[in-house]
């Protein structure tokens, strides 16, 4: 660079750079900080514990079973989602009868693709209303009314669908799956709409089945974006607290019992309703320090020759 | 923080707490936080604020305004807009200010730790607060972080229709008792409340039911409800708290009202050991087990399983009174809502017509308040008939001043059966203070009822769990402090 060039470009750097340290270091910062105090979270009055928090942390099984709970999401709510991302966008791209030779999604593809999209429209906090009235526990409830109607459950005893530590989990990740699954299909499709035809005419010649031509050929092109996908879905895996804190009984949810308890309730728990707020600040960077490990973990895991095309 | 008087404020923050605070500094800046800045200049708000605004305003003290009120200035009232709504205190504002010149900035909110949590930690608190709701931020915490004015300035003053008798002594016996922490009256629990089972007066008449005085009778009831297709008990499921009153009413009128200050002040055998409590969870869980519970109740909001029993899907219902006016627009016009003090287990110490009573609703006047004066005022007004009267109109709802409403109010039904309740009732109420004073404690034993209601354990555990939960809560030092005789 020329000099003076370097000025210039750090001059517009100046205010974002000034805005993200203000309301985002800063405030990491501070959290550390206060993590290290045995702050009680309305009053600028606390003392220096050192590490005290940190051990307690990991003494505290709520914490620990939270911590289990938000890797059991970890694991399952990307995978499902991509893959049936994956699956649906195919089928709307690719997975067509070849008509007049060409490559083509299945009828009415245009169509499914809005459909697909509307879940991602709605909010949390309605998305959690809408599935509050799925599982609601008694014959009111969607699932449960339909259950009993048809004659698979008693009516004296409907399935408790949140208040069951079996089913909270799956039961909330069904939530999350059902509303990122269009988004995520959206953003397969484009990818795929830029994998040029003639590779998959091509393949057909060759006589590659849909399949085939799905793993060979799609799927190493589209790594990028499922990178990308995995590493959203990861973080969001790694939060859940709107869903949980609403959805489920107890304050800020977590309920039945601890069983569908996430570090971001457990650490709001402790932070607002038990005045453990320096406490709360050290769940609040061990959240932080596992959520950058695992998009780093996830960014290196994934990572393949990248194909030009 | 240990400072009540305004004057106080500003030195208080550099003396008392400074040291503290600069050891801190001192020890954080050798780790490299440099955490310094912000604090600096959160405690310069605070100290700032204080010192400026008191002599601001400070009138002068006379018999009719002894805490020196001064005209012009302005109260920061925050009101938590809920069940009750904010009505009510927009027209004590305008009362306010027709007498004392005093205009009121008013806010009302849901979110009161959203809105109030950053104000204190700054030290620019409103002058009064209504600090309840999901929101709310919990009176202990609040307590223990030295945020909010001992009352008792305000208690002692004289009352407003009376010059010659204390505030104090113009409030139903016992209903200050819900704001103590640790030994002073730190919120003014406003409304009076009972607590038990509800049920509808026109339901039991058609099915030709006696409203039950011993636990047998409550379980013949449920037993007949059941054999007519609806639930016997209906409870909040979401919210356990609300089938812990009745486990807790129980456990008080069994083995009178040593058992319940067994458990408030942390006795190592204030569960397992205890034959009130073996008994009580035992009785309760009978319920569960002969399949008398509403169908679905334990997964039900407390809206979604009261719509329910006004949709006569189920004989009772636990609550507070507040029910009737929080399910004001579900409730059918010939509901007749009754409220039923806990039936009785055989030989308890407590009669039948004993009840949970109290008051809910905590006002709180932050110690760091900038226009003190007349938030006394204003808490010495509320508790005058007027004000309270204008409560019962607006709010449908009884406070904890006596014969506080005026008769030209006509009471809706389920108010004034607790009413009827009350006075025969007469000094034996009693009310559990834990959930007061040891939030986590009380969520404990909540987790473990919701678990006995699911049937996934039983009272044997649940003793254990609620005794554990005791146990824990006495290990932490804060808690000698608490304790009831």
């Amino acid at each position: 660079m020329r000099k003076g060039q370097h000025r210039f470009v750090a001059g517009f750097l100046l205010f974002p750079v000034a805005l993200y340290l203000i309301f985002v270091i800063w405030p990491y910062i501070q959290t550390f900080g206060y993590s290290l105090t045995d702050w009680k979270g309305q009053s600028q009055t606390f003392d220096f514990v050192g590490l005290d928090n940190y051990t307690a942390l990991f003494e505290d099984d709520i914490f620990m079973g939270a911590i289990w709970h938000n890797i059991l999401f970890l694991v399952f709510i990307p995978v499902i989602t991509i893959l049936l991302a994956l699956f649906f966008a195919f089928m709307l791209n690719a997975g067509g009868r070849g008509r007049s030779g060409g490559v083509a999604g299945v009828a009415g593809s245009k169509y499914y693709r809005v459909i697909y999209f509307f879940p991602q429209v709605l909010s949390l906090a309605i998305l959690a209303v809408l599935f509050g009235a799925v599982y609601r526990s008694d014959g009111g409830g969607m699932l449960n009314g339909a259950l009993i109607k048809l004659g698979l459950v008693d009516r004296d005893s409907p399935v408790e669908w949140l208040n069951e530590p079996n089913f909270v989990l799956w039961a909330l990740i069904a939530v999350v799956v059902w509303h990122g699954v269009g988004f995520y299909l959206v953003l397969f499709s484009a990818a795929m709409q830029s994998i040029p035809r003639d590779i998959y005419e091509a393949a057909l010649i060759d006589g590659a089945s849909r399949t085939q031509s799905f793993f060979r050929i799609t799927l190493p092109l589209l790594w990028d974006s499922v990178q990308t996908a995995w590493v959203y879905l990861g973080i969001a895996a790694m939060d859940m607290f709107i869903l949980v804190s609403t959805m489920t009984a107890g304050d800020y949810g977590g309920g039945p019992d601890h069983h569908s308890e996430v570090m971001s309730t457990v650490m709001m728990r402790n932070f607002l309703l038990y005045g453990r707020s320096g406490y709360a600040c050290a769940m609040g960077v061990v959240m932080l320090l596992l959520t950058l490990i695992v998009s780093v973990v996830m960014l290196r895991a994934t990572r393949r020759e990248r194909i030009e095309f | 923080m240990g400072s009540t008087s305004a004057e106080n404020n500003g030195t208080g923050d550099n003396g008392t707490t400074g040291v503290g605070r600069r050891a801190l500094i001192k020890r954080s800046a050798a780790l490299g936080l440099i955490s310094v800045p912000t604090m600096s200049f959160l405690s310069a708000c605070a100290s700032g604020g204080g010192d400026d605004d008191s002599g601001e305003n400070e009138g002068k003290t006379s018999e009719s305004n002894p805490f020196g009120v001064k005209e012009g200035s302005k109260l920061d009232v925050v009101i938590f807009k809920g069940g009750y709504g904010d009505a009510y205190a927009k027209a004590w504002e305008a009362d306010f200010k027709k007498k004392w010149g005093v205009s009121s900035v008013h806010t009302g909110t849901q979110e009161i730790t959203g809105k109030l949590q950053p104000r204190f930690n700054a030290g620019n608190p409103p002058d009064i607060v209504d600090d309840s709701g999901a929101q709310q931020i919990p009176i202990d915490v609040l307590a223990k972080n030295g945020q909010l004015l001992d009352l008792a300035e305000v208690l002692d003053a004289p009352s407003a229709d009376d010059p010659d008798t204390k505030v104090r002594d113009t409030l139903i016996p016992g209903t200050l008792d819900a704001g103590m922490q640790e030994g002073k009256v730190v919120a003014l629990n406003y409304i009076y409340t009972v607590w038990g089972l509800w049920y509808s007066g026109k339901l039991f008449e058609e099915k030709g039911w006696e409203a039950p005085k011993t636990w047998d009778d409550f379980l013949a009831i449920c037993k007949d409800a059941k054999a007519d297709g609806i639930g016997g008990l209906a409870h909040q499921g979401k919210y356990p708290y609300y089938i812990n009153v009745a486990i807790m009413d129980l456990i008080a009128k069994k083995g009178g009202l040593d058992a319940m200050k067994a458990i408030d002040n942390l006795d190592p055998k204030a569960f397992v050991g205890s034959d009130a409590a073996t008994e009580a969870i035992e009785a309760v869980y009978e319920v569960v087990e002969k399949g008398y519970l509403m169908p679905g109740t334990n997964g039900l909001t407390h809206t979604e399983s009261q719509t329910r029993w006004n949709q006569y899907k189920a004989a009772f219902i636990t609550s507070g009174s507040w029910i009737e006016n929080e399910q004001l627009k579900t409730t059918p016009a010939d509901f007749d809502m009754k409220f039923l003090p806990m039936p009785l287990l055989p030989d308890s110490a407590l009669p039948f017509e004993a009840i949970r009573a109290g008051s809910g609703e905590p006002f709180i006047i932050p110690s760091k308040a900038k226009n003190l004066p007349a938030a006394k005022e204003f808490m010495r007004m509320m508790l005058s008939k007027k004000w309270s009267t204008i409560f019962a109109k607006e709010a449908n709802s009884l406070t904890i001043l006596k014969d506080g409403v005026d008769p030209s109010v006509q009471l809706r039904p389920g108010t004034q059966s607790t009413v009827e309740a009350s006075k025969a009732a007469g000094d034996n109420t009693f009310r559990f203070l834990y959930t007061e004073w040891y939030s986590e404690m009380g969520t404990a034993i909540e987790n473990a009822s919701n678990e006995l209601m699911a049937k996934r354990i039983q009272p044997k555990e649940w003793l254990k769990r609620a005794q554990a939960a005791v146990d824990k809560q006495a290990k932490d030092p804060a808690s000698k402090k608490n304790r009831r005789d």
